[in-house]
């Protein structure tokens, strides 16, 4: 009886011991999500508590499913995801092979390409307005006085300039996580598969495409589901550089959200979006992340 | 036809020198062995003629032509490297194609030559495995059927075998023998295993610290060494060395045994020059056990400090003039240590080198 008594407390004791830690992951993760989910399916609204207590169905999702704003800010968001990653892949896989390619000052390369990475998004933000700023901006002056253009290009106004500029600030803020990945991958890449590479017939290009390129590509899917996760919830650069302006043409996913919670006070809805937008997030990281469980099978074990 | 033509070949990392001026032809369809320590310049050198190393003087000429500024691909040739240096992201049959797909072979062609290739190394059931998946042994062969799918102008191996087990390393140095003769192409194969050196080559050539010492057939250079250097690197256990006096035709020894001076090096000595009486521990064996051996010889008492019995023979610790010598015993006997025989040195095939310069006095 006494030795039942026992062992079942011995059995017990790792969940008392964990009891703490679930608790809080309760508290902290598990509570706010059941609510959120709860709160998207009611009118509620910030300014009108009682509506919590409003169970609405789906009313919410069908109505932003019919919401055209609602669809364009989704795409958007996923060519603003597309764009920005594949440039930032494509110009940190230039950096990177650079940089590996330099004997002198690596180190302090290194250091120089994290910099981008060390700033608040919004401070970002707040620079590259400055620079895009159609009278006072750096590069409008600079463009004017080198004579390429007379006129004053409305880099934050225009629709089209506006999304470029911001995915410019994207990418320059960022850049640095594939190339700092990258970089890794290259250094921890074996030598003697190039070289036989080389035996076998590759022109340098070849070697690339066929060798480096294979064995950096789990490095890169890494950092893409970083980054798909980072991006898919882009808001302080948007909202500091044009708050989704003008009309609503850079209008993200987040933005969106932040501005029908907030601002509209129509939290049930924009935590409708939320939940939508959390599952596209979820989506482009786990398709990451199975590219790179597949890319990395064949590294799994030797070598 | 591809011979292989090395004309004072240097290589320097900076200012230090690894390879100093290297000579050395390669016949076509030869299968010649670079042996020699660890950072001799071996691996150095076949890299240079791989194109894998900058050539910093002197010229590597392939089938004729030039190559020193020719990058690999345009040289012709197949390398296997000593970790094998597979492709980790493709399976053995696109590792094995990789070669032929770049050189825009076709399809159907190259699944022909895969499968050729694949048949002759028995890696046929391997093929839609990745490099992760085998063994060291059947990755070697992987590297070994990479290489010979392209039918190149010559094979390039830098110590295939070093990281297999001993009995698996038997095995492949069998394989790699009978596929030269059936693939006759010219071989060059770097290892430091002295026994693989004497089973594959067909000449070997023996390096020290850059440079060449010795080149020659391998019973050229197991009866004919030309320098203490190499005596004692080729054969095992090495050659013993003792040194000693010439005194007319005696080789007076340390300790004032004398040893007749061999007839067929006679001409080569002078009156009081100091050398090294080389004998290799198979010429050194007890009278009246095992194998009798006739010829001129000497013979002399020696005390056993050891023996290592290797089942039908025993290699015997012992000491002459003062020094520890090696000898061999043919035979099932079971000899104990504190036991005193006669010891018979078989003199017509003991060797006599400079002391002054390790040279073979047949060399002066
Ligand atoms: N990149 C390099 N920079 C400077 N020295 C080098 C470099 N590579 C090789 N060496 C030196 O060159 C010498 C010859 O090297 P090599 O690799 O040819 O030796 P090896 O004969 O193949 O030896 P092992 O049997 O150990 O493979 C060594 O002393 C080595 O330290
Ligand atoms: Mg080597």
């Amino acid at each position: 009886m006494i030795r039942a008594l026992t062992t079942r407390r011995t059995e017990m004791a790792p969940f008392l011991l964990l009891l703490p830690a679930i608790a809080t992951m309760l508290f902290v993760v598990a509570l706010p999500l059941v609510f959120s989910l709860w709160t998207s399916l009611t009118p509620y609204k910030l300014t009108k508590p009682d509506t919590l207590y409003d169970f609405i169905w789906f009313r919410n999702y069908i109505r932003i499913f019919a919401d055209w704003d609602f669809w364009e800010a989704f795409l958007r968001t996923i060519a603003f995801l597309t764009v920005a990653i594949n440039l930032e892949f494509a110009l940190g896989l230039g950096i990177a092979l650079l940089i590996n390619k330099i004997t002198w000052g690596q180190r302090g390369l290194r250091t120089i390409m994290m910099f981008p990475m060390m700033f608040s998004p919004i401070l970002v933000g707040f620079q590259f307005k400055f620079l895009f700023n159609d009278h006072i901006g750096v590069v409008n002056n600079a463009l004017q006085s080198l004579g390429l253009t007379d006129q004053a290009i409305p880099w934050l106004v225009d629709a089209n300039l506006a999304m470029f500029s911001i995915t410019l600030a994207e990418v320059w803020m960022s850049t640095s996580v594939f190339a700092i990945l990258l970089l890794a991958g290259l250094f921890a890449m074996p030598r003697d598969p190039l070289e036989a590479a080389r035996v076998d017939g590759c022109n340098p290009w070849q070697v690339f495409r066929h060798i480096t390129l294979p064995f950096l590509m789990p490095f890169a899917y890494i950092a893409m589901a970083i980054r798909s996760l980072d991006v898919a919830r882009a808001y302080d650069l948007v909202a500091v550089m044009t708050d989704g302006g003008p009309a609503g043409r850079t209008e993200l996913l987040w933005t969106l959200i932040a501005r029908t919670g907030y601002d509209e006070a129509k939290m049930g809805q924009a935590n409708a979006m939320a939940y939508i937008s959390t599952i596209l997030s979820v989506l482009f990281t786990w398709h990451f992340y199975r590219k790179l469980v597949a890319a990395r099978r064949y590294m799994g074990g030797a070598e | 036809m591809a011979e292989i033509t090395l004309e004072k070949v240097v290589k320097k990392y900076g200012a230090v020198g690894v390879v100093h001026g290297i000579d050395l032809s390669i016949a076509h369809q030869e299968f010649v062995v670079l042996v020699g320590p660890s950072g001799c310049g071996k691996s150095t050198t076949l890299r240079m003629i791989a194109g894998l190393e900058d050539i910093t003087g002197g010229l590597v000429k392939i089938g004729g032509q030039v190559v020193n500024d020719l990058p690999p691909r345009k040289r012709n040739i197949s390398m296997v490297f000593q970790n094998y240096a597979l492709y980790p992201h493709m399976n053995v049959r696109d590792n094995l194609g990789f070669g032929l797909k770049i050189a825009g072979q076709s399809a159907p062609e190259i699944a022909k030559r895969v499968a050729e290739a694949a048949d002759i190394l028995g890696l046929a059931p391997l093929l839609d495995r990745t490099p992760a998946e085998l063994s060291g042994g059947q990755r070697q062969r992987v590297a070994m059927g990479r290489a010979i799918v392209r039918n190149p102008d010559a094979f390039l191996f830098d110590e295939p075998l070093s990281n297999l087990d001993a009995k698996l390393r038997g095995q492949m140095r069998a394989e790699i023998k009978k596929l030269h003769q059936k693939v006759k192409t010219t071989v060059v194969y770097v290892t430091h295993d002295q026994v693989e050196a004497m089973t594959l080559a067909d000449r070997i050539v023996v390096m020290k610290d850059g440079h060449i010492e010795q080149v020659g057939t391998p019973m050229e250079v197991f009866n004919h060494p030309l320098s203490t250097f190499v005596a004692t690197f080729i054969g095992s256990p090495p050659m013993n060395l003792l040194p000693g006096l010439i005194e007319g035709s005696t080789v007076r020894l340390a300790d004032g045994t004398g040893v007749p001076v061999p007839d067929r090096l006679k001409q080569f000595v002078r009156d009081g020059m100091a050398v090294q009486l080389g004998i290799r521990p198979d010429d050194i064996s007890p009278v009246g056990h095992g194998l009798s051996q006739d010829g001129p010889g000497a013979e002399v008492a020696l005390t056993v400090d050891l023996a290592e019995p290797l089942g039908m023979e025993s290699l015997i610790y012992t000491r002459l003039a003062g020094q520890e010598v090696q000898a061999k015993l043919y035979g099932p006997r079971i000899v104990q240590p504190g036991e005193v025989l006669t010891f018979r040195l078989a003199l017509d095939r003991a060797h006599l080198f400079d002391a002054a310069t390790g040279k073979s006095v047949r060399a002066q």
